[in-house]
């Protein structure tokens, strides 16, 4: 017997077809119907279709631009999103306002949607501040860096929900080298165990910087879900449609006493893990080809034009929505207003502290010593 | 505190006691309050610390959790964002280790990381230190690990009556607070009578000067400080008087209390059952001498346990420093013979 490491299990490239997961549009646009899901989408209207593209159009061209900024040296880093439009938007307009999010990193679609302030969000990837928003204010947690370690604050949360006696839900984002962390286990441990309005919304986007999902998992990661006594849905993550109303459907069921949901949206990281990384060192060109022909974006557009649409006047409105926001979120961005050294020391603790204060203090008095101070102004100007 | 506040009259209580009657108030005071742990509910805890609790509040206020240390101290995260002021039990101290990323990188980070914005009033409950015979993992003393994580609070009782008070201002704390229970001490009883009234109670992040002195301060804190009283009643015979401070607050120390002992003394000894290295007696040492070099007779000396894992329960008494080794230390610090001398001057 030798040791076998098996990296190409499950990346969709190496399989069939897209048949094993929720689909209802194909990559062509065509429309699949689904007895389960189609009652969960019935409602949109050709506009509302349009929005989601819009959406999307919206979401590539913030993350393109915040890429672009971090060449431009105005970002420290950024993850980007790129290819997983259709999962974040699907998912962040399936939710309602009370509901809660707890956010990766990579989620900056979904919590622009939710209302943070893109120019916020990429402050704190430019190193000016913590969290730049309030959670409270849209419902949604600062984003998490440690991977999976925002799954149990949702199920907290959403066990609080049912024990405060509110419908809402609390979701959390992850991706799947997360399912390998012990905490998205425990996680599904304690949702299950509590009976919690939780819904764990996994991107499968394929990739972990370098590691491919075989080496997280050797069965699909939904089955997982399964065997912790969780109903799960394996969905194409790049059919905003499908992602909709699956995405409904779990929150509709958690509202409503029925316990977590998974969903595991099978999707595709287009671009690098962050704009540190270069994937031509782990992965093949033909892999990001084969995906390029599943685009989110061009199936949505592709259905439209198919539905009669007029897909020229939903495309120029969405471009002149993005041009808009990306130019707001470049101006406010170089207007950023540096943080201060007297910052550095505030809201460690609620209460006061005698040694940050001491601290704090020192630090001012040496800041002194060359005209400057906790204010980043210079003494006595 | 308002005059609503139930308290309930205490007489003879076990330390055990005066802590499950502490958390009976703080439950019956704030129904934000919630306890969650590995058999806290009906089997009232492994050393029935909350005996009772969950017959009395009920399942949704006393959980009986999953055995998964992580997700305790996770799941409680989540319930601080939505306003609740969770209490979770870790069973022992040696169990902490698979919640120390929730509790290092979130529980200490979340108010920095919010900008304020969202409070984790959350109190984690750890029996420590050693001295009952257990098996691995279960005589630990991690106190240092926390300490050193900004954003948390560190503290530990010595007796009932500090038990009783200091759980209670441990949840009504705003910021998270890590509470070291010394759980030799558990069956250890003190008259609480009219303790409801609140005359000794001090602030969270204040030490307690437990017995005064003018040769020596000797600092302790959770289960050694009972030792360093015993030492200090012994030295008495010699004519020694020495100070001892009970430092109660471990994060953040209050060098204030300390200082001015040491500034009377001019002599400082500090005891404690972790290991030495990077230890609370390190930085106690350090504290004291940056505030008042000038003062000290005699460098600073730390009695401690040794640079070990916790050994097997036969060889404890060996690596807890007990009331000899304190006084060993006392007499150093004295410059008195002791175990050292014949290291001095080499």
């Amino acid at each position: 017997m030798s040791l076998q490491i098996d990296r190409s299990a499950h990346m969709e490239f190496s399989s069939a077809g897209d048949d094993h997961f929720e689909q209802m549009l194909k990559p062509c646009g065509d429309r699949v119907p689904n007895a389960l899901n189609d009652p969960w989408v019935n409602d949109l209207s050709e506009e509302d279709l349009a929005d989601l593209y819009t959406d999307m159009v919206v979401i590539r061209r913030l993350d393109t631009e915040a890429t672009a900024l971090q060449r431009q040296g105005e970002l420290a880093l950024w993850p980007p999103l790129l290819g997983q439009e259709a999962s974040q938007v699907g998912a962040a307009r399936a939710m309602q306002k009370d509901d809660f999010v707890f956010p990766s990193y990579r989620e900056s679609g979904v919590m622009v949607l939710r209302g943070v302030n893109p120019t916020d969000l990429m402050r704190v990837w430019r190193g000016s501040s913590a969290t730049s928003w309030n959670p409270y204010d849209m419902n949604v947690a600062s984003p998490q860096i440690i991977i999976g370690a925002q799954t149990h604050h949702a199920v907290g949360y959403a066990m609080g929900l049912a024990m405060d006696g509110v419908d809402a839900a609390a979701v959390s984002f992850f991706g799947d080298g997360a399912t390998s962390q012990g905490d998205v286990n425990e996680a599904m441990v304690f949702a299950a165990t509590y009976h919690a309005p939780a819904v764990f919304f996994c991107q499968n986007n394929h990739w972990a910087i370098s590691e491919p999902v075989g080496l997280q998992s050797q069965t699909h990661i939904a089955e997982r879900a399964r065997g912790f006594g969780i109903p799960a849905v394996r969905v194409d993550g790049n059919d905003v449609l499908a992602v909709l109303a699956v995405t409904r459907r779990a929150l509709d069921q958690a509202r409503n006493g029925g316990g977590p949901f998974f969903i595991e949206a099978v999707t595709y990281r287009m671009g690098p893990h962050t704009t540190a990384d270069d994937p031509t060192r782990y992965r093949d060109q033909a892999e990001l080809e084969h995906w390029k022909e599943r685009d989110p974006l061009d199936r949505l557009s592709k259905y439209l034009e198919k539905s009669g649409a007029d897909m020229e006047a939903i495309q120029r409105r969405a471009q002149e929505a993005a041009d808009k926001i990306a130019a707001v979120v470049r101006k406010e961005l170089k207007e950023t207003v540096e943080p201060t050294p007297r910052n550095l020391f505030e809201n460690v603790y609620v209460n006061e502290h005698p040694r940050i204060n001491e601290q704090r203090d020192h630090y001012g008095a040496y800041l002194e010593q060359f005209g400057e101070t906790l204010d980043g102004t210079q003494a006595g100007a | 505190m308002t005059a609503l506040q139930k308290t309930e009259k205490l007489g003879k209580t076990t330390f055990g006691g005066a802590l499950n009657a502490g958390l009976r108030a703080a439950l019956a005071n704030d129904p934000k309050v919630l306890l969650m742990g590995e058999d806290i509910g009906k089997l009232g805890g492994v050393f029935r610390i909350t005996d009772g609790l969950q017959a009395e509040f009920g399942e949704h206020r006393v959980l009986d959790s999953p055995l998964a240390e992580s997700g305790i101290i996770g799941t409680a995260v989540g319930l601080a964002y939505r306003g609740y002021r969770p209490v979770p039990e870790i069973q022992f101290d040696g169990f902490v280790y698979p919640a120390f990323d929730q509790i290092v990188s979130q529980v200490a980070k979340i108010h920095y990381r919010t900008g304020g914005a969202v409070t984790i009033p959350m109190t984690i409950r750890i029996p420590f230190g050693g001295g009952i015979g257990s098996p691995e993992h279960h005589s630990e003393s991690p106190e240092a690990y926390f300490v050193h994580t900004p954003g948390l609070r560190v503290v530990s009782p010595s007796s009932p009556a500090e038990a009783y008070w200091m759980i209670q201002d441990a949840i009504a704390c705003e910021d998270p607070v890590i509470f070291f229970e010394p759980k030799r001490h558990y069956h250890d009883k003190q008259d609480l009578t009219g303790i409801e009234e609140g005359k000794d109670r001090l602030p969270l992040g204040a030490a307690r000067v437990a017995r005064e002195g003018e040769h020596v301060t000797l600092v302790s804190y959770g289960s050694l400080v009972k030792t360093c009283l015993n030492v200090a009643t012994a030295a008495e015979d010699e004519g020694i008087s020495i100070e001892v401070i009970d430092l109660r607050s471990l994060s953040p120390i209050d060098f204030g209390t300390i200082e001015a002992s040491v500034r009377k003394t001019g002599r400082l000894v500090i005891a404690h059952e972790a290991a030495l290295t990077g230890g609370l007696g390190a930085e106690i040492a350090t504290g004291v001498t940056e505030r008042c070099f000038h003062y000290l007779e005699h460098a600073p000396v730390r009695v401690t346990g040794w640079d070990l894992p916790y050994p097997p329960s036969k060889l404890e008494k060996h690596h807890v420093p007990d009331l000899d080794r304190i006084l060993d230390g006392v007499d150093r610090a004295l410059d008195r013979p002791n175990s050292y001398s014949r290291f001095e001057g080499k």
